[in-house]
């Protein structure tokens, strides 16, 4: 497992996490992140056979309910007014090209 | 610490208010006077709500002087952390992220609290997001320790800690997702309690880790924690999917024996990272249980020492999806100028967060890409199986485990320059979210006059008992 991480693998974490770094911040981030990732090879040496992975520590398994409304909390207006920006019944958004 | 009285019990304060020998009007007063004097300089309150809580004071003597009861916390004013939507406010989790934004609903817990008559009165300051152990990643100014001024009061529930230890309300409410109510309640000197993992409903409380964020009560002493917890557990919330039930009867039952009890000291906290002082501190505390009847029993867990590394795997995954909400287009804080949509969401974003915050959600990122999510992100989950196993192992043979809440004691502001070292400073917490077991922390000391929390951890859905085995230590020392 690679410990350490490139700076344009800083970029494109950025990206993906739709964040914009300045060139600073994407270097001090470079360090920080590979100290971590140095601190995880702790997991390395741990035997894992034959264990599957939590996702929850509930045990809880296809919590369902009628889609009828019992309980409302909110209405669509006003989540739609907390927008910076909407029209109609619709959040408004720039043009994505 | 100046010298004012203190808040009576929650149930005093109640019984008082139901009987008509205190007004409800003037709780609400006394706190929001208490916050006035001083928050100036310790900045534990991001902002009050005056308008609605006296309002609600009023509504509740009124309906005293009808002769009915306004609920088991009548009149009882309280602080929310700031990642719980409420009324009339602003809920920023302290980050600019969401700046401006008035919550249209409020959290259950909220709505349950309020059904039994207490009062929110504000709220109180945090690391913004939950992300961090100290306050100072708030973005509105870090929380001063009320023991000393120059050091953190922990975090992340910081301010909520600080206001309690201050006597400005008599409790409030916190989130734990890896130690953020008990490593502040440890360093501010009161009572933390992390409910079992579902137990208490997550709808209408800011998203950080949803597999182990707990909501919980921040107070003085044990039996106020109960009586909080015995509100706040609701027995399942629609809203909430992952919601359990509760365990029979009430939190706040009183069992005063340990005969037969048997508590497991964890090997693995007691490591070079501890600071002896602290240890012997905590080592004081195992004796008082001891000679109180308890047999007192050496446990190990293997897997212990790895916990850190898959919260810091697990939990920065989990906050970098829940914060992808954040986008500049659904909540009021947005870029003032963009040319496009995705100029829209990169600009919101790095103006809205905090540095922490985009660590993590890097990290996150990271951890759960293609090509390195088999080697992190399963892994980690995985090795968490390992160490719930252990866990479960160990309480076959014993009723709770006790230890350290933290390695050291209140740190100075500023102290930590490293993430990685601030991390660190959760190592003896994080066990107990991952497995989602309920845990306290309770005052059991000072170190050069700084607060010291003893942590006690018992099964799921043992909650009844692990405030009963507090209650206990709280009686005797």
């Amino acid at each position: 497992m690679a410990q350490t991480i490139t700076l344009d693998e800083v970029r494109r974490l950025a990206e993906l996490s739709r964040l914009e770094l300045t060139d600073a911040e994407a270097i001090k981030y470079q360090k920080e992140l590979c100290d971590v990732l140095d601190y995880f090879a702790i997991l390395d040496g741990v035997s894992t056979e034959g264990l599957k992975p939590t996702n929850q520590v509930t045990g809880l398994k296809n919590v369902v309910r009628k889609d009828i409304v019992t309980k409302q909390i909110a209405q669509a207006n006003d989540l739609l007014a907390l927008a910076p920006d909407s029209q109609d019944n619709y959040v408004k958004v720039k043009r994505m090209i | 610490m100046d010298t004012f009285k203190q808040w009576p019990s929650l149930q005093a304060i109640a019984d008082a208010v139901n009987n008509g020998n205190e007004t409800a009007e003037s709780q609400v007063i006394t706190a929001l006077k208490r916050i006035k004097d001083l928050n100036g300089v310790y900045n534990a309150v991001l902002q009050t709500i005056e308008a609605r809580s006296m309002k609600r004071a009023k509504d509740i003597d009124a309906l005293v002087a009808s002769g009915k009861s306004a609920g088991k916390l009548a009149g009882v004013p309280f602080l929310a952390k700031d990642n719980y939507l409420t009324f009339d406010s602003e809920t920023t989790a302290a980050s600019n992220m969401l700046k401006g934004f008035k919550a249209p609903y409020q959290s259950t817990v909220i709505e349950l609290l309020e059904a039994e008559g207490a009062i929110c009165v504000g709220k109180a300051n945090m690391d913004a997001f939950a992300h961090g152990g100290s306050t100072e990643n708030s973005d509105f100014g870090v929380t001063k320790n009320p023991y000393d001024i120059t050091r953190v009061p922990g975090g992340s529930s910081g301010g909520s800690a600080a206001a309690v230890a201050l006597n400005m309300v008599p409790f409030a409410l916190g989130s734990d997702t890896g130690g953020s109510i008990r490593q502040p309640a440890s360093y501010c000197g009161i009572v933390g309690l992390k409910p079992t993992y579902g137990l208490v409903s997550r709808s209408g409380v800011v998203a950080m880790a949803s597999s182990t964020d707990c909501m919980g009560p921040m107070t003085t002493n044990v039996a106020d924690a109960a009586l909080v917890l015995d509100i706040m557990a609701g027995g399942g919330d629609p809203l909430d999917s992952t919601t359990i039930d509760r365990e029979a009867g009430s939190y706040t039952e009183e069992n005063k024996s340990l005969n037969s009890i048997k508590i497991g000291v964890v090997k693995e906290w007691f490591d070079e990272g501890l600071d002896s002082a602290v240890r012997s501190r905590i080592e004081a505390a195992i004796e008082v249980y001891k000679n109180a009847g308890a047999e007192i029993v050496p446990v190990s867990l293997p897997t212990l020492p790895t916990a850190l590394a898959i919260y810091y795997i697990v939990v920065p995954a989990e906050l970098s999806s829940n914060l992808s909400r954040h986008d500049g287009q659904r909540y009021p804080s947005s870029a003032d100028s963009a040319e496009d949509l995705h100029e829209s969401y990169t600009k919101s974003r790095s103006q809205g967060f905090g540095a922490e915050a985009k660590r993590r959600i890097i990290i996150g990122t990271h951890v759960l890409s293609s090509g390195y999510y088999d080697a992190y992100y399963k892994k980690a989950q995985t090795v968490r199986t390992k160490l719930i196993n252990e866990f479960d192992d160990a309480f076959t043979r014993i009723d709770a485990l006790i230890g350290p809440v933290a390695p050291t004691t209140a740190f100075k502001i500023g102290g930590f320059s490293n993430p990685l070292e601030m991390y660190l400073q959760d190592m003896y917490s994080v066990g107990a979210s991952l497995a989602g077991l309920p845990a306290i922390s309770i005052p059991c000391g000072e170190v050069d006059g700084m607060p010291v929390g003893l942590q006690i951890i018992t099964d799921q859905k043992q909650d009844k008992k692990l405030l009963q085995l507090a209650s206990v230590y709280e009686d005797i020392k």
